[in-house]
């Protein structure tokens, strides 16, 4: 017996005795995948051909007048199949689901990317799919969840703690010990206990080493820094892993929520309310009170609203290699508004996050300076949020006038 | 009297032991504090005192629900702790804390570990803590005479049930089912057939639950097992009957 999957003091496989010969299995499942080239080419080939990779670099040439200082470009995972980097993910543990010959999974999901990643996953690959949302989550990211139906997927929605991504989080974890001779629990962050941080974050860096390569065509030299947002961290990581021995800046971006100074945030790295602690089977920095309890968290972005971070991003930051930001609500809400005028580009709330604070640099940098920034998904799933958020009159007649046609 | 010889006393005069689960602070203290005493008069053997935890992984729904709802009536640790030293002091049988294992880490696992001792605790039992990440956990409970508790599963393999069986002390928790806590459990041939092999990985006394509910489950373990556990069932009785129903339910199950 060994201890396995830690990043400096973080990380760890925190257990049930019941789980831990399901957690050998996987680890052996994925090394022999990791070690076997055939492997990657045939991630790659599904990538390409199913998923729309790679995805482009796009330069923000409006944007980057518009600040006047570093040349911007956009790495652009909302063009995966379902709009969100969540595909790279998924579609590397279905090859692994099928490898184990396993015939059904479950999965948590915040802002739904997740879930509409999995279920679709699922669909392709003619497996049952089961995903866990909180109940919070449901109302505020209603378009997933009618997509994750149409596609066979059963929606639960959880109604435990705060009805948020942790307590879905949980949810699967308990349903995953009741069946996991059948059931693969695809884990959509770089969270949760060995093997997952490292399995979510490798195949996530799919991303980095295409922008690596990418920007070296384009510009023939490296960013000075690159800026994503971080709910779990998983598409942080996706872009940052191909970086960590270049003299790159790798910028992680939280919520921030009403403020740090507030206590409404999800900020776990850059708040000082973060601290070292063991649940949902890692340890790393969580959101907690002095006994140990989870706090409370609030992000406008569900996908950022989580109590925990990657142990992998908590070890980097801890090594001085990460910088870690957190911008507003309003800040994000700002940034988008920017970003759909200036450049025809509609971010996710999540993705936002890091355009926000890439924003509050650009204009300190020379124009020699490039910086990148990870889109980690597109806004469209976010349309209510965001015609609230902007008070939209126009979209509001239109909800009402759709709700008296239901009315009848 | 030391807990190994505690048990081998009490299993000397019955053909099985009762262990009890309460979620501390649930409902009330004062109903805590009712349900132990009529439950130490009607025989139960050991009692496991489960400190609130805001995600506990491996619960089903009663138990799940007991722990929301007494954090959010303000249960500290501090609290769970003092009151088990009272139970401890007041009522003549083994009390053991069950916990997630942040509760423990935030709270210093050498701190833990004394207030346990100073508190005649006699050990603790901690779901999510696999001897693999517990090296510290088992230093600092064998440093201070306590019992850690481990778990054996149905899918524990037999050199690993060996291994674990050299880490534990007190008797280990064998888990009758894959699931979490509260859902029904078959007691079959099968289940038979896991414990002969729980029997042969150790020599500590074996405590078996998940799914206990009457006396036809208990009575199913006899002569297999040392200890049926009831968890879900018993705060299932206090919540539909009040407390005064855990005393009958206790006597029918043996
Ligand atoms: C579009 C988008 N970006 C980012 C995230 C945050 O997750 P992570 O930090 O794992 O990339 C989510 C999560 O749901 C998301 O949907």
């Amino acid at each position: 017996m060994n201890t396995r999957g830690y990043y400096g003091i973080f990380g760890g496989a925190f257990i049930p005795e019941i789980l831990v010969s399901t957690f050998d299995e996987l680890v052996e499942a994925f090394e022999k995948a990791k070690n076997d080239s055939v492997f990657w080419r045939e991630y790659e080939e599904i990538m390409s051909t199913y998923s729309c990779r790679p995805t482009p670099l796009t330069f923000a040439e409006n944007l980057s007048r518009h600040f006047g200082g570093a040349r911007l470009y956009i790495k652009r995972e909302d063009l995966n199949h379902t709009g969100a980097h969540k595909a790279n993910n998924v579609m590397g543990q279905g090859l692994l689901v099928k490898r184990m010959k396993k015939t059904r999974v479950i999965a948590e999901t915040g802002a739904g990317q997740h879930g509409v990643a999995t279920a679709t996953m699922a669909a392709k690959f003619g497996l049952r799919c089961t995903i866990y949302m909180g109940a919070v989550d449901v109302k505020r990211q209603r378009p997933n969840v009618f997509w994750m139906q149409r596609l066979g997927a059963e929606v639960v929605p959880v109604t435990e703690g705060t009805g948020l991504l942790k307590d879905a989080i949980n949810a699967a974890f308990r349903d995953w010990i009741t069946h996991m001779d059948d059931t693969h629990y695809v884990l959509g962050t770089a969270c949760g206990p060995h093997p997952f941080p490292e399995m979510v974050s490798y195949f996530q860096s799919i991303i980095g080493q295409e922008a690596r390569k990418q920007i070296l065509e384009k510009e023939g030299k490296l960013p000075k820094g690159i800026y994503a947002c971080v709910g779990g961290g998983s598409n942080a990581l996706g872009i940052f892993r191909a970086f960590l021995d270049d003299p790159v800046e790798l910028v992680g971006v939280e919520a921030g929520g009403k403020g740090l100074e507030t206590g409404q945030h999800a900020s776990r790295l850059a708040s000082k309310d973060g601290s070292i602690g063991v649940a949902q089977g890692y340890k790393t920095y969580f959101l907690q009170d002095g006994d140990g309890q989870m706090r409370e968290t609030h992000s406008v972005a569900a996908g950022l609203d989580y109590i925990g971070v990657s142990p992998i991003l908590s070890a980097l930051k801890e090594q001085g290699r990460i910088r870690a930001e957190a911008v507003t609500d309003q800040e994000v809400m700002d940034a988008l508004s920017l970003t759909i005028r200036k450049e025809g580009l509609i971010p996710a709330l999540e993705s936002a996050h890091a355009f926000a604070q890439a924003f509050k640099e650009a204009g300190r940098l020379s124009r020699e300076d490039i910086i990148l920034i990870n889109q980690s998904g597109r806004g469209d799933k976010d349309i209510f949020t965001i015609a609230d958020a902007f008070d939209d009159p126009s979209w509001k007649v239109f909800i009402q006038e759709k709700a008296n046609e239901y009315a009848i | 009297m030391p807990f190994d010889s505690y048990l081998k006393k009490r299993r000397a005069e019955k053909d099985i032991l009762l262990m009890t689960h309460l979620v501390l602070g649930y409902p009330s203290w004062e109903t805590c504090l009712q349900v132990i005493e009529s439950m130490v008069k009607a025989g139960v053997d050991l009692m496991e005192l489960q400190i609130p935890f805001s995600e506990p992984m491996a619960d089903g729904p009663v138990i799940l629900q007991a722990n929301q709802k007494a954090l959010e009536k303000g249960v500290t640790v501090r609290q769970c702790l003092n009151f088990a030293r009272e139970m401890a002091g007041r009522f003549d049988i083994p009390f053991f804390m069950m916990g997630y294992y942040n509760i423990l880490f935030k709270f210093g696992l050498d701190q833990f570990a004394t207030a346990l001792a100073e508190g005649n605790l006699k050990g603790a039992i901690v779901p999510d803590l696999p001897p693999e990440e517990g090296h510290e956990y088992l230093r600092v409970m064998k440093q201070q005479g306590l019992s850690p508790i481990l778990f054996f599963s149905p899918t524990t393999p037999d050199s690993r049930m060996g291994h674990i069986a050299s880490l534990a002390r007190g008797f280990i928790y064998c888990l009758s089912r894959k699931g979490v806590t509260g859902a029904d459990t078959s007691f079959s041939q099968e289940m038979a057939g896991y414990l002969v092999r729980c029997r042969e990985a150790t020599s500590l006394p074996l405590a078996v639950g998940f799914g206990i509910k009457d006396k036809s489950d208990v009575d199913f373990l006899k002569g297999k097992t040392d200890i049926a556990v009831i968890g879900s069932q018993t705060i299932r009785i206090v919540e539909q009957q009040g407390s005064g129903a855990v005393g009958a339910f206790i006597r029918s199950l043996r």
